[in-house]
């Protein structure tokens, strides 16, 4: 029992969240192991997100549990701390800080979150920039940079970090379609590295070839969830075909 | 421009007036007049330091009561509720009276012209200080704190490295009005003796029977001093966007 725990890097536990008198997550489970990478999907409105954003604690859940690496999220005070330095997150909207320099975008959390110098940080913004394939951009301001750009910034702050986990909140959907690629190749090479990542998107040829487990979210639930040939080839549930046969259509 | 323009004519009237008109009181080139433009000049001192003092202190009590304005605890956010209706009921004159002959009794502390003029602008200023900030705090994207909360910044730094800095950018034509407003009200403490340019002005008019050329300059003088510091104001604002885009 107790090496199950070890392996395991996030363990959900019937899991209920709700806004207002709605419920945006009704009894979800989902464990993943340190290194897999999951990736979900479902329509829009389904809960993704707020699943997703319930584990660096962005949305307190109501009932059931969260453990991320060993640390049980509860209502306030340290462990919400704890775990927000071991899980990074990549927005939609990239939310870079527009006032400041990529590299100070980069630093910022490493310098006052983890005490390290300016110099330390710098040399790690760099490595991590270069990770991204744009260390030539660190002294300019994100609105000079294209979106592409801009969420690989984000990428790179979100490593500098160091977390054990990476949540993507659909990474590419703000993007114009030629500059999707670029983005999924960083995640492609995160993937290699052998982070535990957990991404919300749509892309389903990055799916196939970095996801170790599929997800499908409908109304708050987890209704489908299998490796990427059995999700693809022969999905069980009428909802999720059609999801996917509308996806792969565009 | 339009304002230059009136006043470059009424700075052409001055010496253009016969001495019936009586500018002779104000005129630098006889010993009399020169003596009287530099006695109101000198209220220019106090005008500015008055005002500059209460606006650094209405700024960070007015951030100070913005911040529980915006928080989840309702307690707090009456806290700020009431500080800025209450403070915003009283007029500026009252206050002044108020904080000159009735703080000194209450408290036992003795409050000179100078700080009870400080505390009172500094005071009704404050409370619309805290609706500029909390206005352009909640201006700020929500994504700005979900990112500074995903690379663990605490709230502290958060708003300091993250909030405040944009949120004042935006801010700031606001603010600069406030300076504005604030150099105007400050002729309000010349009730109670504060030697500023207003008070400088009248004590003049007194001695010298003089007031339609002696109250023109007192507004020439205001007029100066408030496209001044606007044109400073505005200087600040392009330097700051011009980082921003650099
Ligand atoms: N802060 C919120 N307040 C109220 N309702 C919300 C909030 N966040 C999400 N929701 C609702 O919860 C549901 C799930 O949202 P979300 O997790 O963002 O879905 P997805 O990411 O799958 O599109 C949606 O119906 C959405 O309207
Ligand atoms: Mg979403």
């Amino acid at each position: 029992m107790a090496q199950a725990v070890i392996n395991e890097d996030i363990q959900i536990k019937n899991v209920f969240k709700r806004f207002g008198d709605f419920e945006a997550l009704k009894d979800v489970s989902l464990s993943v192991n340190a290194g897999e990478r999951v990736v979900i999907c479902g329509p829009s409105g389904s809960g993704k997100s707020t699943l997703i954003r319930c584990i660096n604690g962005l949305e307190r859940h109501e009932s059931g549990s969260i453990i991320v690496d060993g640390i049980t999220l509860a209502e306030r005070g340290a462990s919400l701390q704890q775990i927000r330095s071991r899980v990074g997150m990549v927005f939609q909207q990239f939310n870079l800080f527009p006032h400041l320099t990529v590299l100070d975008n980069i630093t910022l959390g490493p310098i006052r979150s983890k005490n390290l110098s300016r110099e330390q940080a710098n040399k790690l913004a760099m490595t991590y920039l270069e990770r991204v394939k744009i260390p030539e951009q660190a002294q300019k301001y994100p609105r000079q940079l294209s979106g592409g750009q801009q969420q690989r910034v984000a990428i790179a702050r979100s490593l500098c970090m160091e977390p054990k986990i990476l949540l993507f909140d659909e990474p590419t959907s703000a993007l114009d379609p030629e500059m999707i690629s670029e983005v999924l190749d960083v995640m492609i090479g995160l993937a290699e590295t052998g982070m535990t990542m957990i991404c919300v998107t749509h892309e389903m040829g990055f799916a196939r070839r970095v996801a170790d487990k599929m997800v499908f979210m409908d109304e708050g639930k987890i209704v489908e969830m299998a490796p990427p040939s059995k999700f693809f080839d022969s999905p069980n549930t009428d909802r999720c075909k059609n999801f996917l046969k509308q996806i792969l259509q565009h | 421009m339009k304002k230059l323009i009136i006043l470059f004519f009424a700075i052409a009237l001055l010496p253009g007036c016969s001495d019936d008109w009586g500018w002779y009181v104000v005129n630098p080139y006889n010993k009399s007049g020169l003596i009287n433009v530099k006695f109101l000049l000198s209220g220019y001192y106090f005008t500015l330091l008055l005002s500059f003092t209460s606006i650094l202190i209405s700024v960070v009590v007015g951030l100070l009561v913005a911040l529980p304005g915006l928080s989840k605890n309702p307690w707090l956010r009456n806290f700020n509720r009431v500080y800025v209706e209450v403070v915003r009921s009283v007029p500026i004159l009252v206050l002044i009276l108020w904080v000159y002959y009735g703080l000194p009794p209450i408290t036992g502390l003795d409050v000179t012209v100078f700080w009870a003029g400080v505390i009172a602008l500094a005071l009704s200023d404050s409370a619309f200080q805290a609706e500029i900030f909390r206005g352009g705090i909640q201006s700020i994207d929500k994504g700005q704190y979900e990112a500074s909360h995903s690379v663990s910044l605490n709230y502290r730094d958060t708003m300091r490295f993250v909030i405040l800095p944009q949120a004042i950018r935006r801010i700031l034509p606001a603010l600069g009005n406030q300076l504005v407003y604030m150099l105007k009200m400050s002729s309000l403490v010349s009730i109670i003796g504060m030697q500023e340019l207003t008070r400088k002005a009248n004590e003049l008019v007194v001695t010298e029977y003089r007031p339609l050329e002696i109250y023109t300059v007192l507004v020439l003088e205001y007029l100066i001093l408030i496209l001044v510091v606007s044109a400073g104001v505005r200087w600040l604002e392009r330097r700051l966007q011009s980082d921003e885009r650099a």
